[in-house]
């Protein structure tokens, strides 16, 4: 395996809410370790914490309302960012570790050039004037497959499609080289003919330049086709891990397993058949439910689901932490008795 | 497909918008776009028509103008005998009983100062439905939130106290309640969480099957059209490029356009070996479409020639039942 990069353990993020309505622990104990070059994916539905986990890595959670719990560790190399002074954390930020964000539109500021924006960073963390930042921005913009960058490097964001945003937000995390790009749900908002133009540049810069990715993402198709390993959230908690081809043949936690068989997919023989769903909604993160968090909504939850939070066991593949369920069954494998959705 | 009498039939629909106008909408407008150009399909009673396309190629225009919520620029909708674009505003409102529509985002098209209750006992007032015995009305608003799997106790709650899910379920009460027999649901499961978009899905063919309903069902990813819908329309720019039962688009695409649509879409199975093909560039803007076939610039057949920058390509059959407009529909792509 390769360079241990990034190194996070027992994350906590939570946040006082208004009027009384107590904490939301939006991120409750999020451990996981990222190596170089390689692809994580962060999946979950709205509200598991994805996205908090994200930005709690670079300490871009406001405070408040939010709060990073002391007792909890992300270590870039060794650094802990969480004790960093600001000075510190910010010759990392937008430098050794970047971020790209869901919607182009609102991330980019309206009133300046892209040139402008994608140089600001190599200004900022590499010193460069203003002649060469403009000449790195416009080979920024010449390597994430802008057509005509000497132009476009004068252009202002209104002026340019939705997936040549996308593009200028990607040219401008990797202006300083990054070890480690954060990208939170970089195609959502996107048409899939141009959410796949996206994902080949993602995987193909990847490729070049050799940085680690942490993809968050709802999609499971995505998942699929770009990441290394998964996570899966649920309810402020890492639910299952494992490498991606292990984790969609044998999903173990009952969440994961429901989120397979729910995703509507093009590969299904004909003539369909009903959707699988997962009953009920996530919870609010004010009040996740006792013991097992998942347990309210799972096919297979007995006495001990409701009493007891399961820690992450180990699936027991050969190869000890390669694939961790939160999950009783694991303990008691003759109760998984209901027979698995299609 | 069957031979029932269409219960929606769309035939040549076109809607202009004008564009480009100066800075408040003053000054002369620098030309038209064609939202909407020379759509034409029908739909049998109880079946879904599925209407796919990117952001901007026209699919909510389409069924925004059939219910007259935009007013058309030409063409014929007949929908259950009446000739929309031909009735007189009071008219219109008689009709609107009988065609609904739901919206994406169920945030949005709710009301956030109307309970649940009231959201659904407004259009029941307008129609001057269910106005006889006392407390009829409770029990027909009691009946249509159990029969969309809402809890009755939620009849008194406002939609920021609701879910995602709850909400969409109550934009279709809504528009169930004046019990009508054609649904337009634009992008109604988009905004939803996959097991909470499996849900309503569900809960959709659940509907059609028990009251016979029949839906235009417009969205953009094609895995989700495929769970509901028998005949299936894919739109590019303001026109329709290809219309096949659902089973044979799936299976043959004969448009290069649904070709690549349906390779983007990803498989959630990490050893499917699928060939995707990646379209370059970007959607035209419909001010300006390409001449020729509008998708010629982005067209990776093999085949491209001339023809195709020069002359448009009608809809036409290419197969049975199967209409694809691209010069070279009889060589689909590899």
């Amino acid at each position: 395996m390769s360079e241990l990069l990034l190194r996070v353990r027992d994350l906590k993020t939570y946040f006082v809410t208004e009027q009384g309505g107590g904490t939301a622990r939006a991120v409750d104990g999020v451990s996981f370790d990222l190596h170089a070059g390689e692809t994580l994916g962060l999946v979950g539905e709205s509200g598991c914490g994805k996205t908090v986990t994200s930005l709690s890595l670079l300490r871009l959670v406001p405070e408040p309302p939010g709060h990073i719990l002391p007792g909890s560790f992300v270590e870039l190399e060794g650094r802990n960012l969480l004790v960093l002074a600001p000075k510190e954390l910010r010759a990392i930020r937008g430098n050794e570790m970047a971020m790209i964000f869901q919607e182009p539109m609102t991330s980019l500021n309206p009133v300046f050039t892209v040139g402008d924006q994608i140089a600001e960073a190599a200004i900022v963390h590499q010193r460069l004037g203003r002649r060469a930042a403009r000449a790195r921005a416009i080979e920024m913009l010449a390597l994430v497959g802008i057509p005509d960058p000497e132009t476009r490097v004068d252009s202002y964001p209104h002026q340019l499609s939705g997936g040549m945003r996308q593009r200028v937000m990607i040219a401008m995390a990797l202006v300083c080289h990054p070890k480690v790009l954060i990208a939170d749900e970089p195609t959502t908002a996107l048409d899939v003919t141009i959410q796949a133009q996206i994902l080949e540049l993602l995987a193909r810069l990847q490729t070049e330049l050799g940085m680690a990715v942490i993809l968050i993402t709802h999609d499971l198709g995505i998942v699929a086709g770009t990441v290394d390993r998964v996570l899966v959230m649920y309810a402020g908690e890492v639910v299952e891990t494992a490498a991606t081809p292990e984790l969609f043949a044998r999903p173990l936690h009952p969440y994961t397993e429901g989120l397979l068989a729910s995703v509507p997919r093009l590969d299904t023989p004909w003539p369909r058949r009903r959707l699988h769903s997962i009953p009920g909604q996530v919870p609010a993160a004010t009040a996740w439910p006792s013991g097992c968090r998942f347990h309210p909504r799972c096919p297979y939850a007995w006495d001990r689901c409701v009493a007891e939070d399961p820690p992450l066991l180990d699936a027991g593949t050969g190869d000890p932490g390669s694939h961790g369920v939160r999950c009783w069954l694991l303990a008691e494998p003759a109760r998984r008795t209901r027979q698995r959705p299609p | 497909m069957t031979t029932e009498f269409p219960l929606v039939l769309v035939h040549n629909l076109v809607k202009r918008f004008a564009a480009g106008r100066g800075l408040w909408g003053f000054g002369r407008s620098r030309g038209v776009v064609a939202a909407v150009d020379d759509v034409s399909f029908h739909i049998p009673p109880g079946q879904t028509l599925g209407l796919v396309g990117e952001s901007g190629c026209g699919k909510t225009t389409v069924g925004r103008t059939i219910l007259r919520l935009v007013e058309p620029d030409g063409g014929r909708v007949v929908v259950d005998g009446a000739d929309i674009f031909a009735l007189k505003a009071t008219e219109l409102r008689a009709v609107r009983r009988r065609m609904q529509i739901v919206f994406q985002d169920p945030y949005g098209s709710l009301n956030p100062r109307m309970s649940v209750r009231q959201t659904l006992v407004e259009p029941l007032v307008i129609h001057r439905l269910a106005n006889g015995a006392k407390g009829e009305r409770e029990r027909r608003i009691d009946a249509l939130l159990e029969e969309v799997g809402l809890d009755r106790r939620l009849a008194g709650s406002y939609p920021h106290e609701l879910s995602g899910g709850q909400r969409q379920r109550v934009g279709i009460a809504r528009a169930l309640s004046v019990e009508p027999k054609f649904l337009v649901l634009d992008e109604p499961v988009s905004a939803l969480d996959v097991s909470v978009q499996a849900q309503v899905l569900n809960l959709l063919s659940d509907l059609q099957e028990r009251r016979h309903l029949t839906y235009l069902f417009i969205a953009h990813d094609l895995a989700v059209v495929r769970q509901i819908a028998d005949e299936v329309a894919v739109m590019y720019l303001g026109k329709l490029v290809e219309r096949a039962p659902a089973a044979v688009l799936y299976r043959s695409p004969r448009h290069p356009y649904t070709a690549s649509l349906l390779s983007a879409v990803p498989v959630p199975d990490p050893n499917a070996q699928r060939q995707r093909i990646v379209l370059t560039g970007d959607v035209p803007s419909p001010a300006h479409p390409p001449p020729g076939c509008a998708f010629h610039p982005r067209c990776p057949h093999p085949k491209k020639d001339e023809r195709c920058r020069t002359v448009p390509p009608p809809l036409r059959e290419v197969a049975a039942g199967q209409l694809a407009a691209c010069h070279f529909a009889e060589e689909p792509m590899p």
